[in-house]
Order: structure tokens, then sequence, then C-alpha cells
């Protein structure tokens, strides 16, 4: 049997209609609630589990009591069982966290939740990267990489795991705005950590394609190609990610996930560092000698001001363009669709002198160059 | 323009056709859809090309009159060989070689070519059966280009960077691996006896280190005669961890051991001599055989067709492994993959297919005893030294002329005359070895064609 | 307006063939050799039992025992489980769809004056075949304004191998080995070239196209090239169909830092008698002389690569060349090559290719190889005007261009719409009697399918092809069941399990390995005791 959990955040996604653009925060609900918004996530969880019904034999559903699953699972004819919970009549943001810990102490296969950015926050701060999960996208704020691009192929994601398929595990971004600036129409996205979702699903087409090595094995080739081409003399701030993580790695040095991480001759200088610290190492290191080294954040190709608000306009300022150097593997350059890098350092004309070509490190001796705009 | 030029292989070229279509696109003509191309890139007047010839007929009397100036080997009676063998094609190889279905088929998907999936996957498990290992590749582009490949993945494998060649390989195949390999990989190599051609186990044991990912040798060699001390070279090379690659001949494994017997642990090979016709050494497809281990699987640089159910409880196909062919979190290189020979791989599984067991055991009888004949009977004439290396042979070996004065290309310019093709003359590749010739004896040479080179040589020599 | 176009109701031959080795039944001959003659055997029986050691097999190899005919029902039926170009419309093989390939070629590929040649005979018995290569060479220089050629290669990728061996070659015989080290190409050229370069030991520099025009950025590609740039390996037009007007100022630009420039012309087929490699200023090109002229692909091989280089470069190419002797009025094979790269390949080349590639540029002549440019690109250009009109589909770049032979297509829009995408249309577009083939690297277009007509295929088939399509296509939106269990009439259903391809613990890659590892039908082979 599969054991699968459902987490309905049932709010999530109301305060789009009414242009609110999200319903983190307690008043802000009240308002949604009082404007008399509908639920959007209940009719998505149904999509996916009708979907799913196709295979019930083989499922053991595992969700939460009332709106936040149990409801939901009673119409799709899907047989499940509801986990002790207690929850608040609004569902708070706990409610999700003390579920999604709940079912992953119930040992489920995968933990599927139907939210937006917001929940998906929650259940990172519940699992962190030990449990697999996939996003049902359903709220208004939607830039986490750890959804899948509708209801219908988060079922098709979780039809491959039900029969048996076992993808390699993918760390996807949890990213978040904030919510207050975004509401006054001002855009602000942070890293808030990892969570593992199933690796891309292999279809035929896929199998004919040439490459298709591991994630992390093709970040331990760009990093292969980092150290070999690394100055000891040169001064590195390491940007937030997955494959920036890589090189620390390769180098025998544990660093932030999330955080900046300065370095020199292979060896960490400072850690998590904040952009005082950041400014403070460039100007101990001489500017020139430094170089930046970020990846693109967020599938949406943004190398600055997204997720690694530490190396902040001020920062960026003092080194020159060619001293920032991208680190990507194909597979994320492709995920861009041919769209250009962004960049979002808060200084529109900072933004605009930072247009142009990037050198970008790709494999092992592989790089390419490519375009950032606004 | 005088006529319009409508050609039977070039539909649309019919005026009418053009305009409605032009006409649904919405352009005025063809000239339009050129005109991103730069003037100063674009040919001025018409290609220097010889005037075309129309009709089938005057292509078909153009073409054969060219053909017409080659006299074939296969008509002959033929004693050319060396990595090219004049072997029988049975009619169903070329048959189905020849079938439409298969010859203009190219990479269709597992449903619609069910067919080629399935009749290279049976190629593979045949080819298996002979090799006594797990997995086969589909065709690489010849032997060479499988023996490259083999030693390259065996330094994948092993982790090192240098491999150890015989010196004993066929020249025109060493200068391929070189070339493969290069620069990557440093191709040293180690000696033999002149006399036995046997490997010299002191000069390879001095050159093998823990640096050596391959110790590298054909069997049959190149001139004909057998390693008899495989599994020592074998056992040499397992001592310092690198792995043993064997270039064999199919033809001669159903009757001869497979290398894996004697401890190799991957076999590479060519396929020509199973249903492939010489065409002048144009008809070639390589094999590499590994065990059933991830870690060689893995590294195979061609296609591996794999078995996999259908929702209808069907034999389906598919790419296996492929992810393999990326090598990324590697600092040696990657490979490549693209069209190579696979039509010879379906052919060379009807051959076996035809060839079964006993067939292919009969082959390699008739080789044998076909060349012991010859050479005893060669051994005879006067001056003549046959065999002039090795002891026991497969289906060729060396003769020396140096005794009777006379060159090789003499030799067989005369019996070229009399509708013989000599052996083949090795005195520009191996100037040590003096006047010498490599002879080759497939199942196709009959005693009567042994007498009548022996007793025209013996005409010649004595002239 | 002509008529609607009919869709066919086709099936394909189904046989449910066993494997081979379940139709073997013991003592059954499929062909008998020769016996040995008394004499023979008189003289020579003792050699096989005085063989040594290890040699002699003591276990007769496990092959199949089949009568003739059943050999030969085996493998028709196999083969009628195999839509060849001969039968399909293969259009959709986009990047190598495989023109008409004439059946008097064939003829000529499997006359015994050809294939009855041994590789060493004296070269005046082989003056035919040798005058074919050269006068193929002559031919090929024509049509690319190239100064030399080798048609040793056995393909396209291997024609990349030969280059870039020979620019490996051209840079460490000038002592450069240590500072041109650099290998730029696009994206969209061939991942061969990426591959090959790397196993040559160069680093690699991919340029990505230009969001908009679909060019390979050239602001980029200026970023790129510097003292290091040993080469740049590119196609033109791409796999998009794009034709890069500003070849001139890549070639130019690479040049003058004293680099090398190779052409990748696997797409020549709409350029042909219009543009050559010479007039872009390349150093080296080279035809998949399989595709561009017309010799079958056998499933997958042999092909044929044809390489050209321009004079300074002679002196790397692969031995032997065939040259003529207009003295003796003889062909040769050519050794006299100073510091060639060696041999890439046995041989000479692919000879049944040759002579069909020979054969069709005769029958054509520079009119025809222009007129077949001039058709490929108008069938292509009419079916880019037809998709584009296709609810479902978009050909992303170059908004409103036409384009020279084939475009590559995305199915995203349909795949976001109706869950269906480029592998359930792949799977559908079987039962219809046509293909559609999973275009390689890059994935920078999602869904991505690629459609190359050629000039071999008339209007009617083109229409009957894009008429499955838009069946198909709304299929998608009104009954995608119909696609997601596809194909229904083909030779075998769906393989919807992968892990028997991808899992370690599962693939058999051999009947060996299968039996090992499974019984019956996949059912895990229980453990011996």
């Amino acid at each position: 049997m599969f054991r699968l959990g459902l987490i309905i955040n049932p709010v999530a996604g109301m305060g789009g209609p009414l242009g609110l653009k999200g319903t983190d925060g307690e008043e802000i609900l009240e308002l949604v609630l009082k404007k008399g918004a509908l639920p959007q996530a209940p009719s998505r969880a149904a999509h996916v589990l009708k979907a799913l019904s196709q295979e019930k034999d083989k499922i053991c559903l595992l969700t939460c009591p009332g709106p936040m699953g149990a409801d939901t699972a009673s119409q799709c004819s899907m047989p499940f069982e509801t986990i002790p919970l207690e929850i608040n009549q609004k569902t708070l943001p706990e409610d999700t966290r003390r579920a999604a810990k709940m079912l992953q102490e119930s040992s489920v296969d995968l933990l599927l939740f139907v939210g937006g950015d917001g929940t998906a926050r929650d259940i990172g701060a519940a699992v962190g990267e030990r449990q697999l999960c996939l996003g049902v996208p359903a709220g208004v704020k939607m830039h986490s990489s750890v959804f899948a691009l509708s209801p219908h192929h988060a079922a098709e994601i979780a039809l491959g795991l039900i029969k048996g398929r076992r993808p390699q595990p993918r760390l996807a971004e949890i990213m978040d705005i904030d919510e207050e600036a975004f509401r006054a129409d001002q855009l602000r996205a942070r890293l808030f950590g990892y969570l593992p979702v199933p690796g891309s699903q292999r279809g035929l087409q896929v199998l004919k394609a040439g490459s298709s090595a591991s994630e992390k094995a093709k970040q331990q080739a760009i990093a292969a190609f980092f150290v070999e081409e690394m100055d000891p003399n040169r001064f590195y701030l390491i940007g937030p990610g997955t494959t920036t993580r890589a090189i620390l790695q390769a180098l025998g040095q544990i660093g932030t996930l999330l955080g900046v991480d300065a370095l020199q001759d292979g060896k960490i200088m400072g850690k998590d560092i904040n952009e005082n610290d950041c400014l403070a190492f460039l100007d101990q290191a001489g500017f020139e000698q430094a170089t930046i080294v970020v990846t693109p954040i967020g599938g949406q190709g943004f190398i600055l001001g997204r997720g690694n608000q530490q190396l902040s306009a001020e920062v960026v300022r003092r080194v020159s363009k060619k001293q920032i150097l991208v680190v990507a593997t194909p597979d994320k350059l492709q995920l861009l669709r041919g769209s250009p890098f962004r960049l979002d350092t808060g200084d529109p004309e900072l933004d605009r002198q930072l247009c142009g070509i990037y050198r970008v490190l790709t494999g092992y001796r592989e790089s390419a160059y490519y375009r950032a705009e606004l | 323009m005088a006529k319009k030029f409508i050609h039977p292989y070039i539909p649309n070229s019919v005026p009418e056709v053009q305009q409605e279509m032009l006409q649904e696109i919405g352009v005025e003509n063809i000239d339009e859809f050129f005109k991103c191309i730069p003037d100063e890139q674009k040919v001025q007047g018409k290609l220097d090309l010889p005037d075309p010839l129309l009709s089938e007929a005057a292509l078909k009397r153009h073409v054969e009159g060219i053909l017409a100036r080659n006299q074939p080997a296969g008509n002959m009676i033929n004693f050319l060989g060396g990595g090219c063998w004049d072997h029988h094609v049975p009619a169903v190889c070329d048959e189905i070689a020849a079938r439409s279905e298969f010859l203009t088929a190219y990479a269709g998907e597992p449903y619609e070519d069910h067919g080629r999936f399935q009749a290279l996957f049976e190629y593979a498990s045949m080819m298996a059966e002979l090799l006594d290992v797990e997995v086969v590749n589909i065709p690489t582009y010849d032997g060479s280009q499988a023996a490259a490949p083999a030693l390259s993945m065996a330094c994948r494998i092993t982790g090192r960077t240098e491999v150890l060649v015989a010196v004993s390989t066929a020249p025109d195949r060493l200068s391929v691996i070189k070339s493969y390999l290069y620069p990557d990989i440093k191709v040293n190599l180690f000696d033999y006896d002149s006399d036995t051609g046997l490997a010299d186990l002191d000069d390879l044991s001095a050159r093998l280190s823990d640096q050596t990912a391959a110790v590298y040798f054909e069997n049959p060699a190149y001139l004909g005669y057998f390693e008899t001390r495989g599994r020592k070279i074998s056992a040499l090379a397992h001592e310092q961890g690198a792995l043993s690659v064997v270039w064999t001949d199919p033809a001669s494994l159903g009757v001869l051991n497979p290398p894996r017997a004697y401890g190799a642990d991957l076999t590479c090979g060519e396929i020509q001599p199973l249903g492939i016709h010489m065409f002048m050494g144009g008809g070639r497809a390589g094999f590499i055989g590994a065990p059933d281990d991830e870690r060689y699987i893995k590294e195979y640089p061609s296609r591996l067709f794999g078995i996999a159910p259908t929702t209808h409880r069907e034999w389906g196909f598919g790419d296996a492994a492929w992810e393999r062919t990326s090598f990324a979190s590697r600092e040696t290189s990657k490979e490549f993959v693209g069209t190579a020979s696979a039509l010879w791989g379906i052919t060379a599984g009807v051959y076996l297919a035809l060839m079964g067991p006993e067939g292919m055991r009969e082959l390699g009888e008739n080789c044998i005893k076909r060349t012991r004949y010859a050479l005893n009977k060669m051994a005879g004439l006067p001056g003549v030294k046959a065999p002039a290396i090795g002891t026991h042979f497969f289906k060729e070996f060396v003769v020396n002329f140096d005794g009777c004065g006379k060159t090789v290309a003499h030799i067989n310019a005369e019996l070229l005359s009399r509708g013989i093709m000599g052996g083949q003359d090795l005195s520009q590749v191996y100037p040590d070895m003096g006047q010498s010739a490599l002879y080759s004896l497939t199942e196709k040479r009959s005693r009567e064609d042994i007498d009548c080179l022996v007793n025209e040589l013996e005409k010649i020599l004595s002239a | 307006m002509r008529a609607k176009t009919k869709i066919r109701d086709f099936h394909q031959a189904r046989w449910n063939e066993p494997i081979i080795f379940d139709l073997s039944t013991p003592g059954e001959r499929g062909i008998l050799l020769p016996e040995i003659e008394p004499e023979v055997e008189a003289s020579a029986g003792g050699a096989l039992d005085e063989l040594p050691g290890d040699l002699k097999r003591s276990n007769p190899p496990g092959l199949p025992e089949m009568a003739q005919m059943r050999v030969l029902k085996h493998y028709l039926r196999l083969s009628q489980e195999n839509l060849g170009a001969d039968l399909n419309v293969d259009i959709g093989q986009g990047t190598c769809t495989m023109k008409y390939s004439p059946k008097i070629n064939e003829q000529f590929a499997a006359s015994p004056q050809l294939s009855g040649l041994h590789p060493a005979q004296n070269e005046d018995t082989v003056q035919g075949t040798l005058e074919i290569m050269y006068q193929l060479e002559q031919f090929l220089k024509a049509i690319s304004g190239m100064d030399r050629f080798s048609l040793q290669p056995g393909g396209g990728s291997h024609a990349i191998l030969a280059i870039v061996s020979m620019i490996r070659a051209w840079v460490d015989d000038r002592g450069l080995s240590d500072t041109k080290d650099e290998i730029i190409t696009t994206i969209f050229s061939h991942p061969s070239n990426c591959a090959v370069a790397r196993t040559k030991g160069f680093k690699v520099i991919n340029i990505y196209p230009d969001p908009k025009t679909g060019r390979p950025d050239l602001e980029a590609f200026k970023e790129a090239v510097s003292e290091r740039t040993a080469a740049l390996l590119i196609t033109n037009p791409e796999d998009t169909g794009i034709y890069n007007e500003n070849i001139k100022e890549f070639t130019d630009l690479v040049h003058a830092h004293g680099g090398l420039c190779s052409y990748d012309q696997a797409n020549a087929n709409g350029i042909m008698g219009i543009t050559r490699a010479a007039n872009a200023k390349f150093d080296f090109c080279f035809f998949n002389i399989h595709k561009t002229f017309s010799s079958p692909h056998g499933c997958g091989g042999p092909g044929c690569g044809g390489v050209g280089v321009k004079e300074h470069l002679i002196p790397y190419l692969p031995v032997p060349l065939t040259s003529f002797d207009e003295a003796n009025n003889r062909y040769y094979l050519d050794y006299d090559v100073p510091k060639t790269i060696g041999k890439i390949k046995d041989y000479y080349g692919v000879i049944p290719a040759i002579i069909r590639a020979y054969a069709w540029i005769r029958s054509l002549g520079a009119e025809g190889l222009l007129e077949a440019a001039r058709v490929a690109v108008l069938n292509n250009n009419y079916i880019l005007n037809r998709i584009r009109a296709m609810k479902g589909a978009e050909a992303p770049y170059a908004e409103g261009e036409h384009r020279i032979e084939q475009v590559r297509y995305s199915f995203q829009p349909l795949k976001e719409e109706t869950g269906c995408g480029f592998d359930e249309v792949q799977r559908r577009i079987c039962d219809f009697m046509c293909h559609l083939w999973s275009s390689h690297e890059p994935f920078v277009v999602p869904e991505p399918f690629t459609i190359e007509p050629t000039e071999s295929y008339s209007r009617e088939e083109i229409d009957e092809y894009l008429a499955a399509l838009e069946k198909i296509i709304e299929e998608a939106y009104t009954n995608p069941d119909v696609l997601k269990t596809a194909p229904h009439n083909s030779s075998i259903h769906h393989i919807a399990e992968h892990e028997y391809l991808d899992d370690p613990k599962l693939w058999a890659v051999t009947w060996r390995m299968y039996n090992n590892r499974f019984e019956g039908y996949f059912e895990p082979k229980k453990e011996q005791q």
C-alpha cells in the first residue's frame, strides 16, 4: 500500500480573486472571510483525489479532519483515515505545521499539500528536508518550485509513485515574499528553505534525450570545474542554493544553504554573513579581488535580489559585472525556456547597469554565456 | 528556363502544386524563403556538377559501366582476409537486410518500429550466448570503434588513464585506438615473441602497474595465430587491478572458448564475418560484451535495448540505462551516441539464427582444418616458409617468400592473372618480416581451390 | 479549396512474435556448411583437437536451432512490425528525416561488383570504386566550396570526431595546447559537437539563442570568443530551421582570434545550391552523406559522413584519401598526408552509402539539387503555416518569419491545457501510420517536436500527416484518454513502466539477462534453494 498524506489549506488562494494577494496573517483572513471569498483549495484537492481514485486499492490515504482534508476526501469516493488533530476553526498556520508533523510521523510515502507559498513554508518548517512532498497549486503566491504545474500534473506525478516509480528526489526551493510589501505592490521574495519533491518523471521523449544524470552529479561536475579554475588569492562570496553549496562541499567545507558564505583559498572565512559582513569582506579583500557566485533562484531566473538579499545593491555595486559568476545546471537553464536571467537588486538603475551577458558554469569544463535583462 | 524540372524523386516540383502551396502560405515565390540569406553568402550561378542522367536507364548504364571496372575478389579464388573476410553470406541474410521496412527505417518509436527493437535485442542476446556474456551493445561503426571505446570504458571503470596494448594488434586498429584515445588516455605497447607471436609476459609484467587501466590483446591475432596464454595475461592484468580487454573473431566461437573463459572483462570485435558482404571494407559493425554489472553497463558508450512489459502483456523494448551516456560527474571524457550500424546488427542476428550452435561449430571446424590443410601444402613448396609466425591458427597464417627470391607483389600479380587473389602483402606494413603475405581461408575455400593455389604457386615460384 | 484530407483507417501488422529463443527446436538446421573433403580431413583432421589449453570451447553456444523458413518468417514478421520510410510518412523525424532512397541505387549497392570487393585488393582491380569515391569528393567540393574531403566517417557524429581530432592536432602542432583550450558551440547545434569536444580535451562553451530571434546570441558570442578559442562548431540553419544571417560575423571573429570554424551541415538539405560553407568562410564542414544525398538509414546505420576542409587543413585529414594520377589515368589510395590524424575507421568508408550518394547526385545534377532544396523549403513553410494555426502547438522564436528546411515546434500549450503533451501525441500518431520523433536536447523548447519534410513527400502525404496531427489535438481536448492509452493500432501497446529500462535491478538488455531476473512474463525469478 502506498501511504499518501494530504493536507488542504482551505483558505489558500482566497485572497486572490479579491486582489488581496495572499491570506497569511489572521487579520487578513478575517477580512477575506468578511468580504465573502470562496475557498479555492478544496476543489483543486478534489480534482487530484478523483484522478487518484483509479488506483484507490493501492492507496492508504491519511488526512486531516474537516476542511483540511476529510470533507473533501469523503466527497471523492476514496477511503481514508483521519489523523487525530484538533484544528482551529479558522485553520491557522500552526494547524498545517502540526498536521505535517503528524503525517510525517505516520511515515507517509508522499505528503501532498494543497495551498500556496505560505503553506509550503509551514510544511517546510515542520518536516525539513526529510519528507517527500509535493505541492498542489492553490495559493495566490506561487514562487516556490515545490508545486506541480497544475492539480492535473500533481495527480500524474503521484500516480507514477503509486505505480512504483521511484525518481530521485530533488530539493526544490520554498520561496515566499514579504506579504505586507506585496500588498503594497512591492515584490520581495526570500528563500525559506527546501523540500524534497519527486524528480522529473521520465517520459519516452526524455528516454532518448541524452544526458539525464542526476541533478546532484551535475552540481558536483560544476563544483569540480569551479575548483579547478579557482584562484587561491581571490575572494569569493558564495550565494545561497544547492548548486553553490556543492562548491563548498567539493572543497570539504560546510556552508550554509540559505545564507551567503565567504570563501578564500578553499576555506570558509565567514559563514551565513549579512550585507554588512559582505561589505566588510569586500573592503578587506579589495573590490577587484572579489567574485560573487550566484545561482538563479526559484525557476524564474532571478540571479540577484530574490533569495539572496544579503548580496544587496550596495554589495553588488562595488564589483564589476565580470566579477559576478553564475553557476547553473543545464537543466536549470533550460527550464527558463529561453527567458533571460532577471535582476532585482532593489535599485532600478543598478539593475539596468547589470543587464548583459554573464558567464555561467554549467558542468565540468562546460560553460555558457547567458543574457540577463530587466 | 526551357522546361520546368520535374524529377521523379521530387513530387512537389509540379508548378501548379507549388503555386497552390505558395498561395496558401501567402508568398509570391520560393525565393522569398531565402531572403534571410545575405547575397554575398549565396552561390553565384549553378553548382559545378556534371549534367544529370535523368532517365533511370541512363543512370544504370553509367554506374554499371563504372562498376564493371572492378574485379571483385568474391568472384575469384580469394585468399585475402586480415580483418575483412570472404565468408559465405546466406541468402536469407541478404533478403532481410534488403527489406524496405528495415532498410529505410531510422529512429521510429518502440511502437511503430517494434520490429527493429526486437531484432536488435535478439541480435544482442544471441551475441551474448556466443560470447558467454550478459551484455552486448547495439553495434558500433566497426570493430575498431568497438576496441577503442572498450578501452575508454575500462579507463572510466578503473579511474585510470593508461592502457597496455599488444604490439601484435592489427596495425589499422592500433591507429584508430591511438587516434580515438588521444589526448586523455596514454596508449603503451607490450612486446611479443617474433617466432611464436605470443605475448612477452615478462615485458607485460614489467610494464603493468597500478596506473594501468587495461591490457588489450587480440585472439586470434591479426596474423592468424592463437594467443594460447590468455588466462595468464588476464591474471597479470587483474593482479594490478587492470581489466583484461580481448578482441575476438565471432566466427571462431563455435569451436573456441570465448575470451571470458580465460578472464576477459570486456570482449570486443567485428561482426562482418557474420553474414555481411565485404564491400571493400565498407560493411562493418562492432560489438562490446560485458558481464551483468552495473559499473560496466553504466559506462557503455553505445545504445543498449532493454525488454519491458506493455499494458497488454506483449514484449516491449526501449533504450535501457540511458543515463549512462552522460558521465557528468567525471573528469574523464564523455562519449557520443549517433547513427552507427544497426542494419548489420539485424543481419548478423539472422546469420546466428540460421547457423545455430551446430552451424557455428562447423564454421569453426571448416576454417581451422582448411587453414591447416593449406598450411601443410604450402609448407612443402621450395623456399617457402609457412607458417612464418605462430603455431596454432584459426583462418589465416603468414607465408614468407624470402627463400624464393620473388616479391609478394610479383607473385600476387601472377596469381591474379590466373584468377587467384593471393594473400595480403605484408611487406610494407611489416618490413621486418621480409616478403611475407597473410593467407586467409574461410569455409568457401575448397580443397580444389587450395590445390589450385599451390599448383600455380609452384609454377610461379619456379619460373 | 481542395477536398478535405481523409484520415486513413490504419492498423499496423501485429504478429506477437515470440523471442527467437522460444522458436528453437533442438536439431533443426537453418543452413549447412561445406563438408570437409576427405583429403583435407586426412591432412588436417587433427588441427582442432591439437589446440592447447583453454582454447577449445567445451559447451556449445546457446543459439537457437531453427529451420531456414522459420528464421525467414520470424524476421519477415518483425520487418512488418517496422515502418520504414518506404511505408510511413516520416516527416516527423525532424533533424534527420530520410529522403527517398531510390531503388535503382539499391541495385548498385547490392551489386556483386561492389559487395564482393576486398579492401586489400590491388588498386588496379578496384578502379571503379575508387573513381566513384573520387568523383563524389569532387561533387561535395562543388556543393560546399571546400578543397578536399574524406569519406571515411561512419556518420555525422563520427565526422565531428574527425574534425575535432584535426582541431586538436592543429592546436598541438602549433604549440598552443595550453592556450587554445576552448571550443564554442551553440545549444541548438547537435549535442555530439559538445560531447566530442570534451573527449578531445577541450573546454566547451555553449551559446544560447536570443530569446526573440532564435539566432545564437551574438552579444554572448562576442563575450565568449577570446585567444583561448580553438574553434567554433556550429550548425546553420540550426534545428529550429532559422538561418543565422550573421554567420560571417561569427566566423570572422573566431578567425580574428586565431581559431578555426567548423560547419555542421547536417541540415544542408535546404541550402544545397543556395549557399556554401566556403562562402561563410568556414575551415571545416561535414555532410551527413546518407541523409542529404539519399542513402537509407538501416534502422540507425550504417550512415556515412563526409568531412571537408580548406587547403590549409588538408595535411591533417584522416588517411587514406582518394587521388587521381593523371599521367597514368589511375585512381589510388593516397597515404601521403603529412600530419594526418591517422585512421578513424577501418578501411575507406561506408562504400554502399558512397555509391548511392554518387548515383543520387548524378541523377539530379546542379539543377535538381537546387530544386530539391527549394521544394524541401517550400514543403516546410507549407507545414509551418498550417501548424501555426493549430491549437495547442506553437513554433517558438522568430515570430512570423519563414524557416529553411525544418522547424522545432512545441506542444507546451497542449500539455498545459489538456495534460497531453509530446509523449502522448507521439504514441497516438503511430495509430495513423505516421511518425513523430522525440527531439533531442536542448529542452529549451518544452514538449518539443520537429518536422522536416524534405523534398521527397508529396503535398497529399503532407496533408495526410497534418490531418492526423489535427485529429489528435482535437482528441486531446475532447477525449484525452485515447492519447494516454495509445497506441491502439500499432504492433504493441503502451510501455508504461519505464523502471524496467531504468532500474539496474530490473533492466535486461539480453534474453540471458532476462532469464536471470525473471520467469514467465516479468515475474521476478524465485531464489534458487
